[in-house]
């Protein structure tokens, strides 16, 4: 099918762009495209106005800020997973991002786009929650920052005001010694996950676990935080039954049910892929470590 | 009130040369390259980015021709099916398809030369793992791939002792 009429706005600044966006009712932001396109031509998504972030400078790119690494809200998900500073800081964000869509999506699919779709199984908002971002909006008030565990409000809604955009993302990478993995499972490569299951394991001095992180997407509408395996698994040794007893806590999970997968199905996904992704985790902390 | 007259006019290169055309703002790059500069060998398929067959470069990036917007184009290189053989001999790549039997239909050809056309120019030596994990993003119903990975494995050696892709 073919989108619904639309006015067009392609500001060539932010300021331009907060500016422009202020004064429409029923507009919708461009980034990528790679989901909101599809909506519009499916027309699920009807617009009157259609605000294009792609002219403008500056909203692209990795830098170091201090401790932490910024990363523009417009940056394509085909930089990132070639972005050498990225994958030197957080190496997980490539393991990731070769699992989302194919290059074709990817070379103009953004990180900001998809945290603004915020589909449940997306990669890109699993990654954010893992890492406990920080995201930054601008509105007509200026800009706001937004941690990404308030961001989902619900289901595939971000907590944005109508006039407000995302501008970055900002995350503490880990330390050089840490692991990390992400693993999903689809029906076909480049298929959003059913369920993936990412996380991170730094090592402490004396060789255990000195603290943990796992995130699910896919399992509820906003990607999903395993504290209870996270606390249970700092101060241990990364072994096996170490790593079964915490991906046996991803079984207690509430999980959607889509009348496709039931959420039986989903709970299961959930501790095999943990398990997997805190073995394969494990593996690389330890060879750091040694 | 949305205005339904807004159109655009849109300068860009498509297969180095300069051309021009007036679209509705809703006008996807596939539907402006089909209908407004008659190159129709961008095919038009499912329309929301799954199966590939509008795949076109834009600034040498293959990129969904039904996901972006015509006006998106505007000032940018397009490169399209048409433009690989041009007047001239057909590309490497296009030769490997003749050879090896990588078609049937013919419809998701043009989105799948662009794809590999991407991915050759980027690696040469690219290896099947390469060129399957690009291949996911092209839906083809007739090949099974097999013909598809074989051609492109056989582009691939040929422009490793020098040919374009």
């Amino acid at each position: 099918m073919k989108p619904s009429p639309f006015r067009y706005h392609a500001p060539e600044s932010l300021d331009a762009a907060v500016g422009v966006l202020a004064g429409l009712d029923n507009a919708k932001v461009l980034a990528g495209g790679q989901s909101l396109m599809a909506m519009l031509n499916l027309r699920y998504a009807m617009p009157d106005d259609l605000v294009d972030l792609n002219r403008i400078d500056g909203l692209a790119g990795v830098a170091e800020a201090g401790d932490r690494l910024r990363i523009g809200a417009m940056t394509r998900q085909r930089a990132l997973e070639r972005d050498p500073l990225l994958f030197a800081r957080a190496p997980v964000f490539r393991e990731a991002l070769l699992q989302v869509g194919h290059i074709q999506t990817r070379n103009r699919g953004t990180i900001g786009g998809s945290l603004c779709h915020l589909d449940p199984a997306a990669e890109l908002p699993a990654l954010c929650m893992l890492y406990d971002a920080g995201l930054t909006a601008r509105g007509p008030g200026g800009e706001r920052r937004i941690a990404m565990a308030d961001f989902p409000s619900f289901y595939m809604t971000p907590a944005l005001e109508p006039d407000e955009i995302l501008t970055g993302i900002e995350i503490a990478p880990w330390a050089a010694g840490a692991g990390h993995a992400f693993v999903e499972f689809a029906r076909r490569h480049g298929d959003f996950a059913i369920v993936a299951a990412g996380c991170l394991l730094e090592p402490a001095a004396d060789g255990t676990i000195g603290r943990a992180a796992v995130v699910l997407g896919g399992v509820g509408a906003a990607p999903l935080r395993l504290t209870a395996a996270e606390a249970a698994l700092a101060g241990q040794r990364p072994d096996a039954d170490a790593l079964a007893a915490a991906a046996a806590g991803a079984e207690g999970i509430e999980a959607m049910d889509d009348g496709t997968y039931s959420s039986d199905y989903r709970r299961h996904l959930a501790r095999v892929l943990t398990g997997r992704a805190l073995a394969r985790a494990a593996e690389r902390m330890q060879g750091h470590a040694a | 009130m949305t205005d339904t007259t807004n159109r655009h006019r849109v300068a860009l290169t498509v297969n180095g040369a300069a051309r021009e055309g007036t679209c509705e703002a809703r006008t996807s790059l596939a539907d402006f390259l089909r209908h407004d500069l008659g190159l129709t060998g961008t095919h038009v398929g499912c329309e929301h980015g799954v199966c590939g067959a509008c795949t076109v470069l834009v600034d040498g990036a293959a990129v969904r021709g039904c996901l972006m917007l015509a006006v998106q184009a505007a000032g940018r290189t397009v490169e399209t099916v048409e433009g690989l053989a041009g007047d001239g001999p057909l590309s490497v790549l296009q030769q490997a398809f003749v050879d090896h039997h990588a078609l049937q239909c013919g419809f998701c050809t043009p989105g799948v030369l662009m794809t590999l056309t991407e991915v050759l120019r980027d690696d040469p030596a690219a290896d099947e793992d390469t060129i399957r994990d690009a291949l996911s993003g092209n839906l083809c119903r007739c090949t099974g791939y097999q013909n598809i990975v074989d051609a492109a494995l056989a582009a691939a050696a040929a422009l490793r002792e020098g040919g374009r892709p």
